[in-house]
């Protein structure tokens, strides 16, 4: 159960056979269904399950990829899947640089190879305080950062998302200061539960969502989750990150889901869960987004009130 | 304005009852497409929006009915009533929506975000000043106050519309178009309201003062 105390899940209670075969219709069912919708072929990947999953319900795939805030693409959450089928994602390559033993512009094919890929239904909540379930396929950003060989020094990891404005309408109006830019404290990075997503419900990852690849961190608001990234720098000092160059009052760099630590100008206390029942989807919102067994440590000492 | 007089004629054509029933017809769709499941995967949100959108526009629209007939000579002043009214009936529903589809009825954490969000406090604050014009919306109040006294109490539309446009530049993440279109149609609207009031010496300019 990798720690994870002992939530049951709906592993625990079906047998596995059924449990796959339920799994391999649901993926057919729906891999039919995107591929449908966004008019192309979408790939299968090949993953295995991973005990970090948690047991509530995924939202829809439709929910998933048909509500996005990508402002690249424009900032109505219907605009990522209206334009979004124009981005090319291949070729792509992630620029990795800083202070890395194997600095490089690394194509998508080489960062994937031999990367065992892995199914993470993780809780997703939005600074907005909506949230849903995603069932993303991909790996561990430490399994990367590994193999490009931290350098003693480097402290944080800064990202960026791609900027190609004649294929991302947002990008021709300064809606934010493009590029796209966040970060992590390296102990952030290399925590098991972040991952970068590279799919989800066994499908190549849809492009409103982030295509080809995400980051994927459940334990902090939304935004930190960057998409489309093009590029990966380790760095020692603390990187600028988009939502606080915008506002600083309101968006701090850490941005971990706190129900204690109220947004100024609405409460976090609670969330509604979309793909809920119309009168009863506002829930309480956990700590740390309900991972707080796995991530409280790194925050030990801190006034999270203060470095929020 | 040449065509105005065609369209004064057309207005006066025009049954008070169907601005109502044309009015309703938003509200109509919006519940007809949240039976249906049409509004996407977050039909309380979709539904909240564009109830408290269109009670704005309606409200902007009773707001433009005096400067369509100053600057154009278009009188449309027989339905301002039913245009206020629309308004007041789309800011009460999108408060219901807030109510019971985002907030679910849980009264402490509404109560709290009255008190401490500025944007829903002064959401709240145009609804309440608009309260009093719906009471009053009708030929009886405005015989028992007189003319003079029932317009006074009526400029409280003045303070609605600046609050809701103020409401929905607070709430946006960055500055929309929407948003700061609709704020500045109301400022416009409010600002010749000013004009005339200065030039009719009813407002004294810092010389003056």
């Amino acid at each position: 159960m990798n720690g994870q105390g002992a939530r049951l899940r709906y592993s625990d209670v079906t047998p596995e056979r059924l449990w796959f075969d339920r799994r391999r219709l649901i993926a057919a069912a729906t891999g039919a269904a995107a591929a449908g919708l966004l008019g192309l072929p979408a790939r299968a990947l090949e993953y295995r399950k991973s005990g970090y999953s948690t047991g509530d319900e995924p939202n829809s795939l439709s929910d998933i990829t048909s509500y996005n805030n990508f402002y690249e693409f424009g900032t109505d959450k219907g605009d990522p899947k209206r334009y979004a089928h124009r981005l090319t994602t291949d070729p792509w390559s992630v620029e990795i640089d800083g202070l890395v033993a194997r600095p490089g512009s690394y194509p998508l094919d080489d960062i994937l190879k031999g990367m065992p890929l892995e199914e993470r239904i993780y809780r997703f909540r939005c600074v907005e305080a909506w949230s849903m379930v995603i069932p993303w396929i991909g790996f561990p950003l430490a399994s990367l950062l590994e193999r490009a060989g931290v350098e003693p020094g480097a402290r944080y990891v800064a990202f960026e998302t791609l900027v190609r404005p004649e294929e991302m309408p947002g990008q021709r109006q300064p809606i934010l200061d493009w590029p796209y830019r966040e970060g992590l404290r390296l102990d952030e990075a290399m925590h098991p539960l972040t991952i970068l997503a590279t799919g989800l419900y066994g499908q190549e990852m849809p492009n409103q969502n982030g295509a080809p690849l995400r980051l994927v961190v459940p334990w902090k608001y939304g935004f930190k989750s960057i998409k489309s990234i093009v590029r990966m720098s380790l760095v020692e000092k603390q990187p600028p990150t988009t939502w606080e160059m915008e506002n600083p009052r309101e968006y701090g760099f850490y941005s971990n889901v706190n129900p204690q630590v109220d947004h100024p100008r609405w409460s976090q206390a609670t969330e509604r869960r979309i793909g809920a029942s119309l009168f009863s989807a506002r829930q309480p919102t956990l700590m740390f987004n309900g991972y707080a067994e796995e991530v409280a440590g790194l925050y030990a000492g801190m006034d999270l009130k203060k470095q929020f | 304005m040449p065509g105005a007089e065609a369209l004064n004629a057309a207005a006066r054509r025009v049954p008070r009852g169907a601005i109502y029933v044309l009015g309703a017809l938003p509200a109509v769709f919006l519940l007809q497409g949240l039976f249906a499941g049409s509004l996407g995967p977050d039909p309380a949100k979709v539904v909240e929006r564009e109830l408290g959108l269109t009670g704005l526009q309606f409200l902007m629209a009773a707001l433009a009915i005096t400067p369509l007939r100053r600057i154009a000579g278009i009188n449309f002043i027989r339905h301002r009533r039913a245009l206020g009214l629309l308004a007041f009936f789309y800011i009460v529903l999108h408060l219901a929506a807030w109510v019971v589809l985002d907030f679910n009825l849980l009264w402490g954490e509404m109560l709290r975000d009255i008190l401490k969000r500025p944007y829903i406090t002064v959401g709240m604050l145009g609804f309440a000043a608009m309260l009093p014009l719906a009471v009053t919306a009708n030929d009886a109040a405005i015989r028992r106050m007189g003319a003079a006294a029932w317009q006074r109490l009526h400029r409280l539309a003045y303070l609605a519309a600046l609050a809701g446009a103020l409401h929905f530049l607070l709430l946006v993440k960055t500055l929309t178009p929407s948003a700061v279109l609709h704020a500045g149609a109301i400022l416009m609207l409010l600002a010749l309201r000013v004009g005339w009031a200065i030039r009719r010496g009813r407002i004294r300019t810092l010389r003056g003062a």
